[in-house]
């Protein structure tokens, strides 16, 4: 039972980091490299609105998922927006660089000690019995919030006006740019989702754990969930993050704690010599010259 | 260079390493210099060029496989790892040679090239990027639990052959030369030819009778045998082994003088590594001259990230061609002084 929370809690955490690399690769076909840093820095703007609005916690996450979503915008209109045009290796290769400006400038910031946003927002972080099994507040919390926000992207994605754009751009962006679809504006908000949702994974894993460089190294593992699940598939990732979990728990409970940071990528490996477009995602169109 | 009126007038002269007077005049005066930097440097001049040296082999070996074939690796730490630890590893289990332990280290690198590339040609576009950073965890794991297993848990000591900085200079010179002779000469026949096709287009490439697949494979074990050599030759230098030097940084650093020196160029691999290796100790020296040393010192890292970035994203964006493309905007206004522009159609 207590294993079972657990996974749950962990491929919550992949899930909720994998939908912004599903985003991202699904509408422009760039892989981002940086999301685990932007995932940092989305715990780190918890920190810091927690300390400005000391004693008002709801304020201080509102105004920290606000500045999530506008870091993404940033990214695109100073950086990523310069790159569309241009090979997909230049974009990746920019990303990898945005990855480690951000890094260390974030060390530059914030310091290298762990911090713990919960505690400025004067929360506590309690632990709750479900059955035979305990999971902590914080836990809870990023199991039902990956849940609404998959929700949440699934009719955003096909109900809503700029949802459906956004699927066209990501179809064919020549026939969606001719029929009007604004692409930078669709690139844009697609980095914006995606920093949106992994700066909450980065506020909760935070509130979890608090905020230390292996966050980064998380980030990173998450990807192996997306890619399983197939890179341009949202169910897929929830899928792929199931898996992942399941796989890193239960080897780190039977086997060897160590295996921790390699599971995820034994996974990886494994689907890609079985079915390297993943689990739901769509296999490559015939390349015509 | 056509400015100048002189054309190749055979296939034989186009594919020419050394193609005028002028060219192999300034190669031989550039030879002799080189051989004679150690007997001219100071100990702290001599370990940098050692540095670059060895970081050459490997920047060349990502060149050839990012630059050339349009392949992206996030694998290159675990690598040089790879080749690392097999050298470590024979050395204290059978206290192998290095004339048993850099073929081996070479031979796997080769191996791990092949399984890590196989994966990957199921699809185009990003994926080797993806088992590649497979590839790094993968290596790092086994090392370190190699390290705990037999209880050299800081690393394993080898005893260097070479002890003098001033033969390790010819040792590496030599290595580098070899690597950078075995590129260009891959580079100007057909291989290289296949590369630059699949990085064009894959579905062109073969139109053209390419065969895709062998050519990317063949690129990616070719430059994941040159960097697990690379690796070996680290281990001896440094005389010591250990998982925590080969973080995801070290493969950003080569990406980065990759990225720096310009994509698809040599001479590009040699000018970015120039860099890599100098850049900390410039940042280094700047910190000292606006007098944040102290109050940064147990930070200079960040710094270091922090700035390798933003120069990697300047070169991206402002630069692309990278610092070979300075150089050849420079070379060209010289050979064109006084006219600014060249003759239409060259």
């Amino acid at each position: 039972m207590q294993l079972a929370a657990n996974i749950a809690v962990l491929a919550a955490i992949y899930a909720l980091i994998a939908c912004g690399y599903v985003l991202i690769y699904r509408v422009s076909r760039v892989l981002s490299l940086a999301h685990g840093e932007l995932m940092m820095l989305g715990a780190y703007g918890l920190a810091v609105t927690a300390s400005l609005f000391g004693g008002h916690p709801l304020v201080a996450i509102a105004a920290s998922a606000a500045l999530a979503l506008a870091v993404g915008f940033l990214v695109y209109g100073l950086l990523m927006w310069r790159m569309t045009g241009e090979s997909v290796l230049a974009a990746v290769l920019a990303t990898i660089a945005l990855g480690i400006l951000l890094r260390g400038a974030m060390i530059l910031a914030f310091g290298t000690q762990t911090q713990y946003p919960l505690q400025g927002l004067g929360w506590t972080n309690a632990s709750i019995a479900i059955g035979s099994a305990r999971i902590s507040a914080a836990g809870l919390t990023l199991v039902l919030g990956t849940a609404a926000v998959y929700g949440a992207l699934f009719v955003f994605l096909h109900a809503s006006r700029w949802g459906i754009r956004m699927r066209a751009a990501g179809q064919n962006p020549l026939l969606a740019a001719q029929r009007g679809v604004r692409l930078h504006g669709i690139y844009a908000l697609a980095w914006g989702l995606a920093t949106f949702t992994g700066g909450m994974a980065g506020m909760l894993i935070a509130c979890d754990a608090g905020i230390e460089s292996t966050l980064v190294t998380i980030g990173l593992k998450a990807f192996p969930a997306a890619l399983v699940g197939g890179l341009d598939s949202l169910l897929g990732a929830l899928a792929g993050a199931w898996i992942v979990a399941a796989a890193e728990v239960l080897l780190i409970h039977y086997v060897d704690p160590l295996l921790s940071d390699v599971v995820p990528f034994f996974v990886l490996l494994a689907m890609l010599v079985v079915r390297p477009w993943g689990l739901f995602g769509t296999r490559e169109e015939l390349d015509r010259v | 260079m056509s400015s100048s009126g002189y054309f190749r007038t055979s296939y034989a002269r186009d594919a020419a390493l050394v193609d005028t007077r002028t060219q192999k005049a300034w190669l031989s005066v550039f030879c002799v210099a080189l051989a004679a930097f150690p007997f001219l440097a100071g100990p702290f001049a001599l370990d940098l060029a050692n540095q670059v040296l060895l970081t050459s082999i490997g920047a060349v070996a990502l060149m050839l496989l990012t630059g050339y074939a349009g392949q992206i690796s996030l694998g290159h730490a675990g690598l040089l790892a790879a080749g690392a630890f097999t050298a470590g590893i024979l050395f204290k289990e059978i206290g192998a040679s290095i004339w048993i332990t850099l073929p081996a280290s070479a031979a796997v690198g080769a191996l791990i090239g092949f399984v890590f590339g196989l994966p990957s040609l199921r699809l185009r576009g990003l994926y080797l990027a993806v088992s590649t950073l497979a590839l790094h965890f993968l290596v790092i794991h086994a090392g370190q639990e190699y390290e705990t297993r037999r209880g050299f848990s800081t690393g394993v000591v080898l005893d260097s052959p070479l002890a003098d900085a001033r033969a390790w200079f010819f040792v590496l010179l030599f290595a580098s030369a070899a690597t950078i002779l075995f590129s260009l000469n891959l580079l100007r026949g057909r291989t290289g030819r296949a590369w630059r096709a699949i990085h064009g287009r894959e579905a062109v490439a073969a139109a053209l009778g390419i065969n895709v697949k062998a050519a990317k494979l063949s690129a990616f074990v070719v430059s994941c045998t040159l960097t697990s050599i690379a690796g070996c030759l680290f281990a001896y230098y440094r005389g010591f082994v250990s998982a925590e030097a080969f973080s995801l940084f070290v493969t950003i650093q080569y990406v980065a003088a990759v990225i720096v020196g310009g994509i698809g160029s040599i001479l590009g691999a040699l000018l970015g590594t120039v860099f890599v290796v100098l850049f900390p100790y410039g940042i280094e020296a700047l910190m000292a001259v606006l007098g944040f040393a102290d109050r940064l010192s147990s930070v200079i890292f960040a710094v270091n990230y922090a700035a390798f970035g933003l120069a990697m994203i300047l070169f991206l964006v402002f630069e692309p061609q990278g610092l070979v493309g300075i150089w050849r905007r420079v070379q060209a206004w010289f050979l064109l002084w006084p006219f600014k522009q060249k003759p239409v159609g060259k």
